[in-house]
């Protein structure tokens, strides 16, 4: 027995952390994210986060474009959501310009902004679940299905499915084709049907709640200290949203909820998506009520010279609040134009999330924080 | 075989080594096929339907493509090991076919004494193959797949071998042939919780579905075959889908009554392909459906849920074959009346008990 025991200890296993290089080439770090992660067998120890494989300079790009050329490339910047990056640009530009948009663009742009929403959501949805291990993409599946729909709106709209270029300086590139309402309408109707039947699929798989509940939480302070915004912020008990926090456009003309998570976990912010599905269905509702007649957007120059100055404008997209900041010096071009991005900040609390968790939950996490590497590298 | 008219051991040897392998390989395709047809309608979509009609020959197209690929071995991977680690993984699958009974008494040693221990045997040998490949590759992803493989085994293998002891109880013979004939009834209606812990036990083991941890795309890439491409991936996707054959079959013979079924007798073997359809069905059904347990979620899940249950399922069905057990030489179809709700019942309490635990863990970094 004593050599026995003898010989267990000096059989001890010496382990040591290994260094596991997730990414740029991963298929689930949505892009070229890179994750340097320490790894104490299957648990992580550290994890840096390194970025930077897809930067286009877009802000620097953006000084030698004119006002209206730049908003292409802010469709590059979410590309999941690229009407709400027309939006935050061209409402920066508005305030920067003190232009006036007529109230039939501002109830487009709302209606984009919101189907937006519920397109972005599908997506964060479907490729958390993808992230989770839906290994052959059904739950994806079934979100793609109505995402198509949406799609199809927004083609009526500008003829363009994914980059939109569609928000003008002053409303939207064209108003809405006669046979956009009645999709609109039918849309919003059945909608809720096919959140439910994702609802009956998903809310009380038991795999689905052991992979997700009290993994990865992001508690309240650290959420507000990393200035996370969107679902990010709101799943850690944050009811932070900037619809109602500084309404801009018509969303003060609108009833809306601000759904809130309790724990800050990746199953809240999967609750506060499906949530906000809802509301954004609630907004579109009363926006087709409300919906005004009138120009789609306001008479202005072909070439844009605000007056030297400089401004901020902000909108709540899927993912947060993205914001830009443009400065002028009476020329065509932004002298200089930043953006606040959403998504490469609510990254950054990456780290805390995970670590003492294991591989598979690193993937859950970062899935659930829906980010889209165009906008996190710009 | 007195029918063969040779009557010779090795010609009979011969005859069904070369048709197991044609009937393996013909069968991996169409599986293959059945296997994404199946997701079409899951998915809302519809599955390969280029390739001739239905897609029928999108395997084949596959397997020309893979053919062609070029075999690249890593700079840092251990050649030998490498090379041999999709044979190691293959060769077990095949092997389990050897015990298989494709019709009364048909198979290459069907009624081979220790059948039923033997498939338990070799088919935990595969693992051996798959290890190997993670090592090998000289990969940090395929190495995480590799140990997260031997920890799935470890955890499952209990389990299933409990679930088979049921049925061997019942039988009262371990060759697959005599467990074929001991079914009057199909066991899955004598013991439907034996059949559930072995359904969900050999999904662990082919490494399928809701267990695909050990080449989970979403995180560790592709795993153990992550270095692997051309033949030899080919190889593991064959062992892959071999493997679940196998399983399929094992559980058709085990719980289905096999080649068993109403009719001419001469169509025992349509009955025991169609028993195995429905079983690679189930298994198509969960992989579709659920997303992936996390690794100390599948090993609390084989440990805390599967092997106790697995252990009262022994003891019920032990219970009951010494109070009815003799009654017309075997279980009485009325016992189904028992162990259904019983397994209902002991799923039930066993579920409020069981917690999948394994949280943070804390790490000084």
């Amino acid at each position: 027995m004593e050599s026995m025991s003898s010989l267990s200890t000096d059989m001890e296993l010496k382990t040591e952390p290994f260094v596991l290089n997730m990414g740029p080439q991963h298929p689930s770090t949505h892009g070229v994210f890179r994750m340097r992660v320490l790894l104490d067998g299957e648990v992580v120890v550290d994890l840096e986060p390194i970025f930077g494989y897809l930067h286009r300079g877009i802000e620097k790009l953006a000084e030698t474009r004119t006002y209206t050329q730049v908003i292409p490339l802010t469709d590059r910047l979410l590309y999941l959501s690229s009407m709400a990056c027309n939006h935050a640009y061209v409402r920066s530009v508005e305030k920067l310009a003190g232009i006036h948009v007529p109230e039939r663009g501002e109830y487009i742009r709302v209606i984009m902004d919101e189907l937006m929403r519920i397109s972005s959501h599908l997506m964060a949805v479907g490729f958390f679940l993808n992230d989770l291990g839906c290994s052959v993409y059904t739950p994806l599946l079934y979100m793609y299905r109505e995402r198509e729909k949406i799609l199809d709106m927004f083609e009526m709209v500008c003829g363009q499915r994914l980059t939109y270029n569609y928000m003008r300086v002053g409303g939207v590139s064209g108003d809405v084709p006669e046979e956009f309402m009645p999709v609109l309408k039918r849309f919003v109707a059945e909608m809720p049907h096919f959140i439910a039947e994702y609802e009956q699929l998903l809310a009380e798989n038991e795999i689905l709640l052991a992979r997700t509940k009290g993994v990865g939480v992001l508690p309240r302070e650290l959420a507000i200290n990393a200035s996370a915004s969107g679902p990010v912020l709101r799943a850690s008990g944050v009811k932070w949203d900037i619809r109602k926090a500084d309404p801009y456009s018509v969303y003060d003309r609108f009833d809306f909820e601000v759904p809130i998570g309790q724990v800050g976990d990746n199953y809240d912010r999967y609750r506060v998506r499906i949530m906000e599905m809802h509301q954004s269905l609630r907004i579109l509702e009363q926006a087709m009520r409300q919906f005004p007649a009138g120009e789609a957007c306001a008479k202005l120059p072909q070439l844009l010279r605000p007056a030297v100055g400089e401004a901020y404008g902000r909108v709540e997209t899927p993912q947060g609040e993205m914001g830009f900041y443009v400065v002028s010096d009476n020329s065509i071009a932004p002298y200089r134009m930043h953006i606040r991005p959403p998504a490469l900040l609510n990254l950054t609390a990456l780290k805390d999330m995970v670590v003492g968790w294991k591989v598979a939950d690193v993937i859950a996490t970062f899935g659930s924080i829906d980010i889209a590497m165009g906008e996190v590298d710009r | 075989m007195d029918w063969w008219p040779l009557g010779n051991f090795w010609a009979h040897f011969a005859v069904f080594a070369l048709a197991i392998i044609v009937f393996v390989l013909l069968m991996v395709m169409v599986f293959i096929w059945f296997e994404r047809r199946a997701f079409g309608p899951f998915q809302m979509r519809w599955g390969p339907n280029r390739a001739s009609p239905w897609g029928a020959l999108q395997p084949v197209a596959d397997a020309i493509k893979v053919l062609l690929k070029e075999d690249i071995v890593p700079a840092v991977a251990d050649k030998w090991v490498h090379f041999i680690a999709p044979v190691v993984g293959f060769l077990p699958v095949l092997l389990i076919f050897a015990v298989v009974p494709f019709h009364d008494g048909h198979g290459l040693i069907p009624d081979m004494s220790i059948g039923i221990l033997y498939v338990v045997a070799i088919s935990a040998l595969s693992v051996v193959g798959v290890f190997m490949a993670g090592w090998s590759s000289g990969n940090k992803y395929s190495l995480l797949g590799g140990m997260r493989v031997i920890a799935q085994m470890v955890s499952y293998e209990v389990p299933l071998v409990l679930s088979i002891i049921s049925v061997v109880l019942v039988a009262g013979s371990l060759s697959m042939n005599e467990i074929v004939a001991a079914q009057e009834i199909p066991f899955f209606v004598l013991m439907p919780l034996g059949f559930l812990i072995f359904l969900i036990a050999a999904m662990a083991e082919i490494n399928r579905g809701p267990f695909d941890l050990l080449e989970a795309d979403s995180e560790i890439v592709a795993g153990f075959h992550i270095e692997y491409s051309g033949m030899k991936f080919a190889m593991f996707y064959l062992a892959e889908y071999g493997h679940a054959l196998a399983m399929s079959a094992v559980a058709a013979t085990l719980f289905f009554g096999g080649w068993r079924g109403p009719g001419d007798e001469y169509i025992g073997f349509l009955w025991f392909l169609l028993k195995v359809f429905f079983i690679f069905f189930l298994l198509i059904w969960a992989r579709v459906t659920f997303p992936r347990l996390r690794v100390d979620h599948l090993m609390g899940f084989g440990w805390k849920f599967l092997f106790p249950l697995a252990l009262m399922n022994v003891f019920v069905v032990a219970a009951e074959m010494i109070v009815w057990g003799e009654i017309d030489g075997g279980m009485p179809w009325w016992i189904v009346f028992i162990n259904l709700p019983a397994a209902l019942v002991l799923i039930y309490l066993w579920s409020r008990l069981f917690r999948f635990g394994g949280g943070r863990v804390g790490v000084n970094a």
